[in-house]
């Protein structure tokens, strides 16, 4: 006879089927909790669901705003995922997003009346060293002075945030815009080129989807990302063979600067066209549930991005439709976010059921 | 013949055209939840009594805690799509993304609030807000014993820079002696910032809080501090009934009635609307009986009475800004192109604005 209740034993080696399980089974969970939450709310879960998760990409231009939301999630993520491979929690992105959103959009306004073929890539390269750079100072302080990155990353991103005020409230105000803060607009040929006539997806996409692409190759055939995989895995490992964990902290946290960076320009110069406070809603820390759900793996980062994308648009028309607060958006992340870390246990344990007799 | 065609006609229309009209659909975009206080409220207190005027002939939905930056055009455009007839935008940094999705569905009207560019689409709409900042300066000249008042700024925008302004002209005339310490919080809707804010400014000797920004956190520190203060955007007696002397509120419910009815019968035009006390855009909440004495009332009574009349204008000459320069002469006022352009202390007022 076996004991009712399972007990918890650590698995020898942890589990591939689980690691790709896990995000399946958080996804599966958190749509039958929100399901059982639309019931007690008394609505039609099959039509709440459908709300939810369906009616925002049943045209093309919600598929196209579905790839907007998710283009600088899914980049974010990606350079996080180089930080969280070596155990670097870099929470920070959010600052190195708008540190690159001002680098390059500072840029953009520098040649505002200027068209030519080079400004979006000068751009596009000055958002990466913007990022690049604040992502280095929590890797210096870490380094260096044995700081926890959690906490500097995370402060940076209101100092970053202040930076930019100062910048629209003062000297990259726009001088036609009767003091209200925001900078004036891009020339045109300082703006992400649209994919598509009359839809919102830009080249940032296409950007992003090349360094997805770029940081497999890096995480699956380089050397450098086997070491960052490994000394993540066993720093102590890692130190016997040689890798040098202070290169190995200012790369990851360089890329990931970088990324995020790009992803701040990308928004700046695409959806927006010019620089005021609000450039993000929160991608930067979005992106950690992002780069989780993915587990760190590319192709899981890009489903990730679409998902949590998905989240966001259909609280929109859930509340169009069904009346229901933007609150129930993140519900869901936080439900997603609830379950994956609860069934990441399975992948390192197993559950057994004892004998009894 | 033609009279009975007419007269069966308008029958027919009068028996028949209101049920079969579909109701005209109206589409909000807040800034934040409707919540019980504040700007997104009274914007939902709004559309709320423009239902009740337009009954059947309308429904309305709203699109809550939307970011100013890229969602917007996303949200906007959702309302578009799911066919809404007429939009408001209730906040400045909605201007772009309105004017984007607007471009793209010319026979959809777009109502900005506070916005200065319209379109043929495209209409603008704010409050004379300015009004209700000379009432309370009046009133705070009066009030003050410390002569000293405290003023959390949001952003140094025309707006905000003319109800300083205002507020300082009319505090002045009764009190010459009294001086402005003003607190530059950089947000409209923060409880912390707003209540440090309070606090700095009741530490260096403010007896009167005024703010600028959303949350009643300034107007319960006044109250936790025994000073006095003036709600913002609806009325915040509730909050902070010992401290509370008045609050400017924001009525935006007769203009979204009038321009949804506008659409309804097909008669809407783009334009820009700036009223004030006279339409009861702008309107006081009841003053408080227990802090005022009742003479001070009924002169703050008298000025409503004078301002809707015409007779009273908050910025009639001589103004002088801080240079010492007359900017408008004696016996004129302000005109509109010069308000709505404020980015100028006038004299008095120590420090600058920030730039």
């Amino acid at each position: 006879m076996n004991s009712l209740f399972p007990s918890i034993v650590s698995r020898s080696q942890s589990s591939g089927l689980m690691n790709f399980f896990v995000p399946i089974i958080s996804i599966v969970l958190t749509l039958i909790t929100g399901s059982i939450i639309f019931v007690l709310l008394g609505f039609d879960p099959v039509y709440a669901l459908y709300t939810f998760f369906i009616s925002p990409i049943s045209s093309t231009y919600g598929i196209s705003e579905l790839f907007v939301k998710a283009t600088p999630l899914a980049l974010i993520a990606i350079g996080l995922s180089y930080c969280f491979k070596n155990n670097i929690y870099n929470i920070g992105a959010e600052g190195q997003l708008t540190m690159g959103a001002i680098f390059g959009g500072g840029i953009g306004l520098l040649f505002h009346d200027t068209n030519a073929f080079w400004l979006l890539p000068l751009m596009i390269f000055a958002g990466a060293i913007g990022g690049a750079l604040w992502g280095l100072i929590p890797a210096i302080l870490k380094t260096k002075f044995n700081t926890n990155e959690i906490l500097t990353s995370l402060m940076l991103v209101y100092v970053a945030l202040f930076i930019l005020d100062y910048l629209v409230v003062g000297p990259w105000k726009d001088p036609f815009g009767y003091s209200f803060p925001k900078s004036r607009p891009f020339s045109e040929s300082g703006r992400m080129p649209l994919l598509f006539d009359g839809l919102r997806v830009h080249f940032g996409l296409i950007i992003t989807l090349f360094l997805i692409f770029i940081s497999w190759f890096i995480f699956s055939k380089t050397i450098f990302g086997f070491q960052l995989k490994v000394s993540g895995y066993s720093p102590k490992a890692a130190r016997y063979a040689g890798f040098n964990q202070t290169t190995l902290v200012f790369f990851a946290f360089a890329i990931c600067g970088a990324f995020a960076g790009i992803a701040g320009l990308a928004e700046v110069s695409g959806p927006i066209g010019l620089l005021y406070r609000d450039i993000s809603p929160n991608y930067g820390f979005t992106a950690i549930i992002v780069a989780f759900l993915g587990r760190l793996h590319p192709i899981g980062i890009i489903f990730a991005s679409l998902v949590i994308a998905l989240t966001y648009l259909g609280a929109e028309d859930a509340q169009l439709f069904l009346q229901i607060p933007s609150a129930v958006g993140f519900i869901f992340q936080g439900l997603v976010l609830f379950y994956l870390l609860g069934a990441e246990l399975l992948i390192n344990y197993k559950l057994t059921y004892k004998k009894l007799l | 013949m033609i009279r009975i065609i007419t007269f069966l006609s308008t029958f027919l229309v009068f028996a028949f055209g209101s049920a079969y009209a579909d109701p005209k659909k109206v589409g909000f975009i807040y800034i934040g939840p409707p919540g019980d206080h504040g700007w997104t409220y009274m914007h939902d207190v709004g559309r709320k009594y423009m239902e009740s005027q337009l009954g059947d002939s309308i429904t309305t939905t709203y699109l809550e805690n939307i970011p100013e930056n890229a969602d917007a055009v996303r949200a906007i455009r959702k309302l578009a799509d799911s066919g809404h007839d007429l939009i408001f935008t209730t906040s400045f940094n909605y201007m772009d993304q309105t004017h984007e999705v607007a471009k793209d569905f010319p026979d959809i009207k777009f109502e900005h609030a506070t916005g200065y560019i319209q379109a043929d689409n495209v209409a603008t709409y704010s409050a004379r807000f300015y009004e209700g900042r000379m009432i309370e300066g009046h009133i705070a000249g009066h009030m003050t014993e410390t002569n000293t008042i405290g003023y959390i700024a949001s952003f140094p925008i025309p707006e905000v820079v003319r109800g300083i302004n205002a507020f300082y002209l009319a505090a002045s005339k009764v009190n010459p002696d009294i001086k402005m310490k003003i607190i530059w919080v950089f947000t409209w809707y923060d409880p912390g910032k707003e209540a440090d804010a309070a606090n700095t400014l009741i530490n260096q000797g403010a007896d009167i809080i005024v703010q600028h920004t959303d949350t009643y956190a300034p107007c319960q520190a006044a109250q936790k501090a025994g000073v006095y203060a003036f709600g913002q955007a609806s009325n915040q007696e509730e909050f902070c009934p010992d401290a509370h002397l008045t609050s400017i509120e924001d009525i935006w419910g007769p203009y979204y009635a009038e321009r949804a009815k506008a659409v309804v019968d097909g008669t809407w035009s783009s334009g820009d609307t700036w009223d004030g006390m006279d339409k009861g855009m702008v309107v006081m909440s009841p003053y408080n009986t227990k802090l005022m004495p009742a003479s001070l009332i009924q002169e703050a009574v008298n000025m409503e009475v004078g301002i809707k009349d015409g007779t009273i204008h908050p910025f009639t000459g001589p103004i002088y800004n801080q240079a010492g320069e007359l900017v408008v002469p004696e016996g004129e006022v302000a005109p509109d192109g010069m308000l709505l352009g404020m980015n100028f202390y006038v004299q008095g007022i120590d420090g600058e604005v920030p730039q």
